[in-house]
């Protein structure tokens, strides 16, 4: 009975957040004929940002507005991304606690005290404000807590069905996971990691694969703004500093013998093998981060950029092409979606694989 | 070159919800349904493994049994030609049997033929020996009471010892 009431209450919180529209007008209406600019509208999509904005109507937009977390030598400081009124320019300037912030793409910044308008130099990059420790809730964030639920809803819903039926027959939506939970573990854990050993690291494999493929999915769907959660290098970064820990922290003396005397070459061999397999094991899991990020973003950019044609030539004629395309382009970042969880969980167990492995 | 520096606050949430997820799934969804997997799987294994050693049960029961068959065929096949064999001996026994019997009996009879024959040869002997006498006596008598007839025997008689 719990388990329903968690997910009413969590359906009810969605609906709620997606009809608490904040109403604020726009502040740059009277920029709104200016020439579009594919470059900003691309990197604005694809970038973090505070609120999650869901569409513009006469001349409002309207969003999902998010809180805003802040850490400063006052202490935390907090408000909703309302109040910014959807500027992202420097020009609003919400005062909380005796301090002044502002947005600048989607950047937070603190005024340095005393100033009331933001200064910048030649890069346009801001003079009198400084950036402070930025805890908000941003729209990958809340995406990813909204993914985080969606996985739950699955896994614990297909988990209680075995806890149901004594017989272990998989009904219903366990028949959809148990298929893909059993592909992870014998097409990735198992042949990476070794039959003994690969027990250990189902756990962490298993809610890699699927955090980045839903969060991979979830960035596709339009309706989320392209939150583009699993092309966030803050986000890659993050689960391969997991991977990285526990590589690290679980090898053995194998494994850090292979990095720091590599057996059955000559000595000087081995001098010269070591400096490269110290730096191996950090490019491993850069390499995990910089791939997922880079695949998921320029998928993301290809379709906005096919898109975006349809507005630099300002012509509907080319929206048939536009729209071809990035249908095409949209059905093989399906496939990646799958496709880069699969890898960044293949090379997460190979690493696990080397780490583990014992002296042949 | 802002797209590629990791902001610090979505490395923290990221941390924080992963590690979060993490404990729940693993507690919650991974160890139930890779237990069932698991525990199904091990079914199906000793399912299999006890059918297959149900199957060669089977046949070693079925090889018992044709061999069981086998050697009850065989021993009855030997009571069969032992009965045979004895039926015969006991025929064999019984005609040797009969036939020494047989002749025994034979042998008997003859021999008591043989002593009834003497006994009687005997018994006829002395009853003709006795008739003779009283045949004799009667045809003595008879010519000795003649006077004549006593004088033409001896006169016979002694013509028969002169002839002779």
């Amino acid at each position: 009975m719990t388990f329903y009431t968690f997910k009413r209450v969590a359906f009810t919180l969605l609906f709620l957040s997606v009809f608490s529209f904040s109403f604020a007008s726009n502040s740059k209406d009277s920029d709104s004929e200016k020439e579009f600019d594919a470059k900003e509208m691309i990197m604005h999509h694809v970038k973090d940002a505070y609120g999650m904005h869901l569409f513009d109507y006469n001349g409002h937009s309207y969003s999902i507005p998010l809180p805003i977390i802040l850490y400063t030598d006052k202490g935390l400081t907090t408000f909703m991304s309302s109040e910014f009124h959807h500027d992202y320019n420097g020009e609003v300037i919400v005062e909380k606690n005796g301090q002044r912030f502002v947005n600048i793409h989607e950047k937070i910044y603190k005024l340095n005290d005393g100033e009331t308008a933001v200064t910048y130099d030649a890069e346009h990059h801001p003079t009198n404000a400084e950036r402070p420790w930025d805890f908000s809730i941003t729209r990958n964030v809340f995406m990813m807590w909204v993914s985080v639920v969606v996985l739950l809803l699955i896994f614990l819903t297909a988990a209680r069905r075995y806890k149901k039926s004594g017989d272990y027959v998989p009904k219903g939506i366990a028949s959809f996971v148990e298929p893909l939970v059993v592909f992870v573990r014998d097409e990735i854990a198992k042949p990476m990691i070794g039959e003994h050993k690969y027990k250990r690291f189902m756990p962490y494999l298993l809610t890699v694969f699927f955090f980045i493929w839903i969060n991979n999915i979830f960035g596709l769907i339009p309706f989320f703004n392209g939150a583009n959660l699993s092309g966030n290098i803050a986000f890659t970064f993050a689960l391969a500093l997991c991977t990285f820990l526990i590589t690290t922290f679980s090898g053995n003396k194998n494994y850090w013998k292979h990095i720091f005397w590599m057996p059955g070459v000559p000595v000087p061999m081995k001098i010269f093998l070591m400096p490269i397999e110290i730096v191996g094991m950090f490019v491993k899991p850069i390499s995990l981060m910089i791939r997922l990020f880079a695949n998921i973003t320029a998928g993301h950019i290809i379709i906005l950029a096919l898109m975006s044609l349809i507005f630099i030539f300002q012509t509907i004629a080319v929206a048939p092409v536009s729209v071809g395309f990035a249908l095409f382009i949209g059905i093989i970042e399906i496939v990646v979606t799958a496709i880069q969880a699969y890898i960044f969980t293949v090379l997460s167990a190979l690493y696990f694989g080397m780490a583990v492995e014992d002296a042949h | 070159m802002e797209l590629i520096k990791p902001g610090f606050g979505l490395v923290f949430w990221s941390l924080v919800t992963f590690a979060i997820l993490l404990f729940i799934l693993r507690k919650f969804a991974w160890k139930p349904i890779l237990g069932a997997v698991e525990d199904r799987e091990e079914g199906i294994r000793t399912a299999l493994a006890s059918a297959e050693s149900a199957r060669k049960e089977m046949e070693n029961l079925k090889a018992d049994n044709e061999r069981i068959l086998q050697e009850a065929r065989n021993e009855r096949e030997a009571m069969l030609k032992d009965a045979r064999d004895m039926k015969n001996k006991i025929i064999s026994d019984a005609k040797e049997e009969a036939q020494t019997q047989a002749s025994k009996m034979i042998e008997q009879a003859q021999a008591a033929i043989e002593s009834e024959k003497k006994a009687a040869m005997a018994e006829l002997k002395s009853h003709v020996a006795g008739l003779s006498i009283d045949i004799a006596e009667k045809v003595v008598r008879e010519e000795l009471s003649n006077k004549d007839k006593q004088l033409k025997l001896v006169e016979n008689m002694l013509g028969e010892a002169t002839l002779n």
